[in-house]
């Protein structure tokens, strides 16, 4: 009959009081983030408890206290999608793999003559030998140079794809190659754009790879936009090039040896630097922005030991020649060298403005991007957006829950009311499944949870309707609900789990708000199935063993 | 006293006229067919790629100012909508829509900016609460997974349905929810509402929901199959709609007042989403009696019980819960 065992009431209880405690910290959201962030603050950044006691007092700290992140439409803040140019790499790869080449290639020069680069396609190396007959000699010399691919899913390839063509030797990465450099750089740059975003210092940025060669990033709570991409979007490799000479033009005449970088500040006024750098931006340990004696905004940097030893040696042998310091192909100053510098940290002066100097230094402090980055997608919201879509989503969902407690309370009345507690309940146990896995609510996510509200009902008026129906022919009140349970049970797995394959499927295949609307709707199939054939369940055996009525109307 | 839609017991003929009714919904799908290749989709800029500025002014606004501020900036297609909503009191909110800008693969912040300057110059006090750029690549992929994922839904539930009835109440279900998906679109068709992303997570909420509501049809035919053995497959038909009426009117009602409310009240963001639930609730409750049972009844079911109790034939994993 209607037994429920006693562990089975304690079990289901005590689930309910448990969501329902994960579920509370969200009642009183701003004190419990306080109380967070003040938490994150004495973990991560050593901050004083003493001094930050008054935030951690706002919430006690043997209470549950994770809370549902809000999503970027709700709270407000930036998302942005990043594509890497990879093909970046592989072009600085063959640009690097030249003076190799070269030296490989003079070794055989008795058999291939001169060799000579041609242009070629970015990621492509052109040879051209002058003995023809040789190439084969040449090509064997460059492939001597690949070595094997390091990683999983390449073993046994090599770096290097050679092969001639005509007299001219062509050198490419690798199939296996890319794959591998693709991954590399994708790593590289999404530990570097979380570097510099976490410099600026937000909240719970969500910087993640997306794809093969996309970068996600979120940041919430965030004003400007602009400022953020400008950050994420500047390459930031620096490097410090001896100047050859001046030149007006970039298509201005130069050896294989020299690049012409325009400079900064001065439109029509161009550098010719020396190819390779002395320095590179690796070399820094860390930035700092500052002041010169003049008051003027600049970088001080500090080099590795490496780079100190480097520096003091160039300086030497080079006093009274110009060496330009270049930021992304711009140069940014060229002083002339006075003395032998052999202190690890020098300074940048350009012509800069306070802002342009922090921004400078946080760039340098958290590294260059191996390759630039395009943004695909953008979106910023604002914060009072957020707060009035809250606010609208609150009135609304407790209009909806209102309205559906009277229609259930008129339509089954006990029943009703039994079932009003169980859909009470199911909202707080998906806010405290919400928080406990740490989801995101976003705007259709509200969505969710107010038609979860109107399809949470759905599995006790199926319960409800079978005990009416089985109340005409059953034997007594305590066989109709059982019947009414037993039979309506496989059409509420079978229309709960159809619904569920849908939510699943949104969130595999959606993104960002769409898959906070399958979480809640998820979820929320899950609490109005376990509430209905458990919780509601458990109150009316409560209430049936207390009063035995002779007769129930449903 | 309580409070009922639907009367205790109801012996209504569902099949009189359902030539009436399938042939009504046949012309609705075509009809909605017709609408979404000759009119076609208001698509947002998800779909299309561009740039959605919304605009928020404390005055209120002449979005014919707004347009001849930006025409001289030569962006293409522009299109200003004001935006309504009993909450904004003395807030004046616009949508500005931008295409994508020829030969532009990513977004452009200098666009924006300049968009935000023409802007300023008609009212000073305009802020931008929510600026979104998508570009073409990415708007493009969105469509095929947004197409991809409508597809596998309604697959998926086709083979949960064969698997856990027959493949009559399959061929049903899957008719009534490609009604029920394709007349939405028709719907935003007609009513040029902006078809976005989160439309999409509506239609798929549709899926869902008409599909509950069939089955819980279907569940009490098969079950009722199993009781009446001699009976013909109208009769079951009509006695199992009868008797599950009232369920399916009442979660009806719930959910429609539910969403009503956030229709009403949740703001102008997702006012298109929820009318897209609110209208395939309506055409999902209709669809699971006059589409799915209507098809279900005219392809039959093979009712060669060999066994007398339950999870006999047909009903493959009709046990799996029990």
């Amino acid at each position: 009959m209607l037994n429920i065992p006693l562990w089975n009431r304690v079990l289901i209880l005590g689930l309910v009081v448990l969501g329902l405690a994960y579920a509370m910290p969200n009642l009183f959201y701003g004190q419990v983030e306080r109380r967070n962030d003040a938490v994150t603050l004495i973990e991560e950044a050593g901050g004083d408890p003493a001094e930050l006691a008054e935030d951690l007092g706002a919430w006690p700290g043997f209470l549950p206290a994770s809370l549902v992140n809000l999503g970027l439409d709700l709270r407000g803040g930036a998302h942005l999608l990043a594509e890497v140019q990879v093909e970046e790499v592989y072009a600085a790869r063959m640009d690097s793999l030249w003076p190799e080449v070269r030296n490989a290639l003079r070794d055989v020069r008795d058999q291939i003559g001169t060799v000579r680069r041609q242009d070629a396609e970015p990621g492509e190396l052109r040879v051209r030998v002058s003995n023809g007959d040789g190439i084969q000699v040449a090509v064997a010399a460059v492939r001597d140079l690949a070595q094997p691919v390091m990683s999983m899913t390449g073993v046994g390839a090599s770096t290097l794809d050679v092969r001639a063509d005509g007299d001219v030797i062509v050198v490419q990465l690798s199939e296996a190659e890319r794959a591998a450099t693709d991954d590399r750089t994708m790593l590289q740059s999404v530990e570097i754009v979380r570097r510099r975003v976490d410099e600026v210092g937000t909240r719970e940025p969500n910087i993640q790879r997306q794809g093969d060669r996309r970068i996600l990033i979120q940041v919430p709570g965030i004003d400007s936009a602009e400022e953020l991409k400008r950050l994420i979007g500047t390459t930031a490799r620096l490097t410090f090039h001896p100047v050859t000479g001046r030149a007006t033009s970039a298509d201005a005449e130069r050896s294989a040896r020299e690049i012409i970088v325009p400079d900064r500040e001065d439109e029509g006024l161009f550098y010719r630097l020396e190819a390779t750098p002395v320095l590179t931006g690796e070399m820094l340990t860390d930035a700092q922005p500052a002041f010169d004696q003049n008051g003027r905004p600049t970088v001080t940097f500090r080099l590795s030991t490496t780079g100190g030893r480097i520096f003091c040696n160039y300086t030497e042998e080079n006093i009274g020649s110009p060496f330009a310091v270049v930021l992304d192909n711009e140069v940014i100053t060229a002083p002339t060298i006075q003395e032998r510098i052999c202190q690890a940290s020098g300074q940048i002066t350009g012509n800069f403005s306070v802002v342009e100097s922090t921004e400078l230094a946080v760039l340098l402090r958290a590294g260059a991007l191996p390759a630039g980055l395009t943004f695909l997608e953008e979106r910023t919201i604002g914060p009072e957006l957020g707060a009035d879509s809250i606010a609208a989503g609150k009135i609304a969902a407790i209009i909806a829950g209102l309205a559906v407690l009277v229609f259930m309370a008129l339509s089954y009345g006990l029943f009703g009311v039994f079932a009003n507690i169980a859909l009470i309940i199911n909202v707080g146990l998906i806010f405290g499944l919400l928080s406990a896995i740490g989801a995101t609510l976003t705007l259709p996510g509200i969505a969710g949870i107010v038609l979860t509200i109107g399809m949470a009902v759905d599995a006790n008026v199926l319960i409800f309707e079978r005990i009416r129906e089985e109340l005409k022919t059953a034997k007594g009140p305590a066989r109709a609900i059982e019947l009414g349970y037993e039979k309506a049970r496989s059409a509420i797995y079978d229309a709960n789990i159809t619904t569920f394959i849908t939510a699943v499927i949104l969130f595999v295949m959606g993104s960002g708000p769409v898959r906070g609307f399958a979480i809640t709707l998820g979820l929320g199939i899950i609490t109005s199935v376990f509430t209905a054939l458990y919780v509601t369940r458990l109150f009316l055996v409560i209430w049936f063993e207390r009063r035995r009525p002779k007769k129930i109307e449903v | 006293m309580r409070l009922k839609l639907v009367p205790g017991t109801t012996n209504w003929d569902f099949f009189r006229l359902s030539s009436v009714t399938l042939g009504a919904s046949a012309i609705a799908v075509i009809a909605s067919v017709v609408l979404f290749f000759v009119v076609g989709l208001n698509f947002g800029i998800d779909f299309r790629g561009g740039t959605t500025i919304r605009t928020e002014a404390s005055t209120p606004v002449d979005v014919g100012d707004y347009r001849a501020a930006l025409r001289a900036l030569d962006l293409g297609d522009v299109s200003i909508t004001e935006v309504f909503d009993p909450t904004f009191g003395e807030r004046y909110v616009t949508l500005v829509n931008i295409q994508a800008q020829e030969g532009q693969e990513s977004v452009t912040p200098d666009t924006i900016a300049a968009i935000e300057a023409a802007l300023l110059q008609v009212d000073p006090t305009l802020t931008f609460p929510s600026v979104e750029s998508v570009g073409p690549t990415v708007s493009g992929e969105l469509v095929q997974t947004a197409i991809l994922a409508v597809a596998l839904a309604i697959g998926a539930v086709l083979i949960y349905i064969w698997l856990r009835f027959e493949w009559q109440f399959s061929l049903g279900a899957v008719a009534a929810l490609v009604h029920d998906v394709v007349l939405t679109i028709g719907i935003f068709s007609l009513l040029q509402i902006r078809f976005d992303l989160a439309i999409i997570a509506a239609l798929l909420t549709i899926v869902g929901y008409s599909l509950n509501d069939t089955v819980v049809v279907f569940d009490r035919v098969r079950e009722n199959l199993r009781k009446y053995k001699k009976r013909p497959l109208k009769e079951v038909m009509n006695l199992s709609i009868n008797e599950t009426l009232s369920r399916t009117v009442m979660t009806s009602v719930t959910t429609l007042l539910a969403l009503i409310a956030l229709f009403v009240l949740g703001g102008d963001v997702i006012r298109g989403f929820v009318f897209a639930m609110i209208w395939g609730v309506i055409v999902g409750t209709y669809s699971s009696v006059f589409v799915a049972s209507a098809v279900l009844l005219r392809l039959g079911v093979t009712r060669d019980w060999t066994k007398s109790d339950g999870g006999g034939a047909g009903t493959n994993f009709a046990n799996i819960d029990a």
